[in-house]
């Protein structure tokens, strides 16, 4: 495990005599983030309103699941909507028409993203930079489209009154707390899926892809296999998010496959860090915080997602996360 | 009963904190009403602020000779979103808001009207358009009070034929409200003996150029071209029609367009238009009256449609509170809103009215012409009436609607 914690990234240089104290991939101050984190999943319900944690989660786990693909394999995609909003819309489905368990409608919603993200990441690896970008968009806008008309979606008005119904049939989730530890499970099992992938001899291949491709593929690595594997993972994990936001509130909606999500996932990512492990938590925290508690001010929501998402780019360039472990020159 | 930018920033820290608000709405007896509307979107105008004002002016004319119990209005943006409306709704139930007015955006108020009903509290819609709030998802919670998709498909369709405009073409916008809208408005056409020649259906949202749509509808030698569309379509459709002159063989019917789109248009453009609405600001006496208290706070500006239901609506509910008695009326939404149901409505922007079984409140609906620049007589004088619908025909009769309130 020593070796995995040594790779040097672009966004902070790691100390090794504080890697040494790491245990299970992390390093020690990641391990310190990581206690804050569970401090907080399991104070934050008694302190603030738990819907809007559950919401907060369900973001930080789509950015999580968007950084996979950025942080750590360089690919930008601009259409991971498709998949959250997808996931949402076939986990609704289930739940409200096929009568599915939550859990059930979930797996679905991520197995559904998982095979949109099979499909259009086959279609897009094939290309570099901007043109990966224009494919995973345009891709997505037929999934939007599709959403518009299918009899399925209800259009405009989206899939309403989705029931939460019972977590393996026996214990209910009208409860919102009974609900958020749900979400909190899921969130951090992600979450911890996600650290272990980076954290493999795979996800080692992944940033070396990241760092130089063609040397990746003269080291005799089919990069093309890596970077699809990669995609499908981030695609299920971002269904997975969808799904778990739509059986909470209960609707599944065009927002969530519209392009602006995926523009508004690239700015949580930006804002927390990219290719930081704790990074894109707390940029969709920051930017849900702000959608939420900003709601009354009506248009000057998006002004200041405007300045704040100019300023990261002019003066956090490394984002949030990255910034304080640069100062602390940590890995985090 | 204005609200600072200042308390809404406290409330909302406090709102962080948690569960203070409810203490306070225990301890004095206050009603708080939340406005829910657009404040950024292509909606704004013609709700967004207007809104707010208007319910604010209900509020102010309510309370005028005191009334024992404090009316609180919060007002939020849902942004066109259904989550983010019904997450606004959600938030604000938990927090002891009592009741949510406007809700524009049929996605979102059908959100919201689910949880308005899971958590009890009081749904007074006036923003959105969708007749399903009144027939297959109507609820005991919710009153659907300025207008419908029913109401301007039979206004708008019956009205024109009656008035000799019998063969129709529609441009319609390619999605499910569109498609009502022209499916409603032809059906009414048919209905009153007229004849659809065709229709050009069109991609939504991405199109701009509507010429080919426009020379089709030229092509067809329809007396009426019906717009089923709206906002920006709308009047993107008028000037184009404008422009190849469609407007000296054919009448412009809008489907669904206000007083705030036909100001922006401009007469020139706009002249001779046909078009619904239940309430305009230079009717009667009455609406005059209530203009002219509003008109100060509202940017100068008279109220629009919209704005006039919110005041209509959070005035018969603060009546209905008056009538029950506060606690009462925290305690329940359905009580609250059956209240409404069982009493007589009267205010200046809809007169006197009443509310169905099924939330559908009752009240006319007229067809106006936009006058032409040489009839207006000051910068507002916008339309004239050319035909009254009364309000037992101008709503879907109760038995169509397939509300579940009303079998039982």
């Amino acid at each position: 495990m020593a070796a995995d914690t040594t790779s040097i990234t672009a966004s902070a240089l790691p100390d090794p005599a504080q890697e040494a104290g790491g245990a299970w991939g992390f390093t020690r101050a990641q391990l310190g983030a990581l206690g804050v984190l569970i401090v907080f999943l399991a104070v934050a319900p008694f302190m603030l309103y738990p819907v809007f944690l559950m919401k907060l989660l369900c973001f930080a786990l789509f950015a999580c699941a968007f950084n996979l693909l950025i942080g750590y394999v360089g690919l930008l995609s601009f259409g991971h909507a498709a998949y959250f909003g997808m996931g949402g819309y076939l986990a609704g489905h289930a739940a409200k028409v096929w009568g599915l368990t939550p859990e059930l409608a979930i797996i679905v919603g991520a197995v559904t993203a998982g095979l949109l993200g099979t499909i259009a990441g086959w279609i897009a690896i094939r290309r570099q930079g901007i043109y990966f970008a224009m494919i995973t968009l345009a891709l997505a806008q037929m999934v939007y489209f599709f959403c518009v008309q299918a009899p399925f979606t209800g259009g405009e008005d989206g899939i309403q009154a989705i029931p939460r119904g019972s977590l393996f049939g026996v214990i209910p989730l009208d409860q919102d707390m009974t609900m958020y530890w749900l979400v909190a499970g899921i969130f951090l099992g992600a979450f911890l899926l996600i650290h272990r992938i980076i954290h493999s001899p795979y996800g080692q291949v992944l940033k070396s892809i990241r760092e130089n491709e063609p040397r990746a593929t003269s080291l005799g690595y089919r990069t093309d296999d890596y970077k699809l594997l990669a995609f499908i993972l981030s695609a299920t994990i971002a269904g997975t998010a969808g799904a778990t936001k739509s059986i909470v509130f209960g609707i599944a909606t065009l927002t969530d496959v519209h392009w602006s999500m995926s523009g508004e996932v690239v700015l949580m990512t930006l804002v927390g860090g990219l290719g930081t492990v704790f990074g894109p938590v707390i940029g969709a925290a920051v930017i849900v915080t702000m959608q939420n508690y900003l709601a009354e001010m009506g248009a000057w929501v998006t002004v200041i997602q405007g300045v704040i998402f100019v300023t990261c780019v002019l003066a956090f360039r490394r984002g949030l996360v990255g910034e304080i472990a640069a100062m602390l020159k940590v890995k985090l | 009963m204005s609200i600072q930018r200042r308390d809404l920033l406290a409330a909302g820290a406090v709102t962080a904190l948690g569960g203070l608000p409810r203490a306070r709405a225990q301890g004095t007896q206050t009603i708080r009403i939340g406005v829910i509307t657009d404040m950024s979107g292509p909606y704004r105008d013609t709700t967004g602020p207007g809104s707010v004002v208007l319910t604010q002016q209900a509020v102010q004319d309510f309370l005028g000779g005191g009334r024992g119990f404090q009316v609180e209005v919060l007002q939020a943006d849902h942004q066109n979103k259904p989550d983010v409306g019904a997450n606004i709704a959600r938030q604000w139930f938990d927090q002891g808001v009592d009741a949510v007015v406007d809700l524009p955006t049929s996605s979102v108020a059908l959100a919201v009207n689910q949880i308005a009903r899971e958590k009890n509290k009081v749904h007074l819609n006036s923003g959105a358009a969708t007749s399903d709030l009144t027939g297959a998802q109507c609820s005991p919670n919710t009153v659907h009070w300025t207008y419908d998709t029913y109401m301007l498909a039979k206004s708008t369709g019956a009205a024109i034929v009656k008035t000799g405009g019998d063969s129709w073409f529609f441009i319609t916008a390619d999605y499910a409200f569109g498609h009502a809208l022209e499916r409603d408005t032809g059906n009414f056409v048919r209905a009153q003996g007229g004849r659809v020649l065709g229709n050009a259906r069109y991609p939504f949202p991405a199109t701009t150029d509507f010429s080919a749509f426009l020379l089709q509808a030229q092509a067809s030698r329809a007396k009426v071209l019906g717009l089923a569309n709206a906002s920006t379509d709308t009047v993107n459709c008028i000037k184009g029609a404008r422009e190849f002159g469609l407007h000296r063989s054919m009448k412009l019917a809008a489907l669904l367009m206000g007083v705030v789109d036909v100001k922006s248009l401009g007469l020139e453009s706009g002249q001779g238009l046909l078009l619904t609405e239940s309430f305009y600001w230079d009717l009667n006496d009455r609406t005059r009256a209530l203009t002219q208290r509003v008109r100060p706070k509202n940017q100068d500006r008279p109220p629009a449609m919209v704005p006039a239901g919110c005041y209509g609506a959070t005035l018969h509910y603060l009546k209905s509170v008056a009538d029950m008695g506060v606690a009462a009326a925290k305690a329940s939404g359905v009580e609250a809103v059956n209240r409404m149901k069982a009493m007589p409505c009267d205010d200046d922007a809809f007169g006197q009215g009443t509310i169905r079984a099924d939330g559908r409140k009752i009240h006319p609906g007229y067809l106006f012409e936009v006058k032409t620049p040489g009839e207006s007589r000051n910068p507002w004088d916008l339309y004239k009436v050319v035909a009254t619908t009364p309000g037992e025909e101008a709503f879907r009769p109760l038995a169509e609607g397939g509300c579940p309130l009303v079998r039982s």
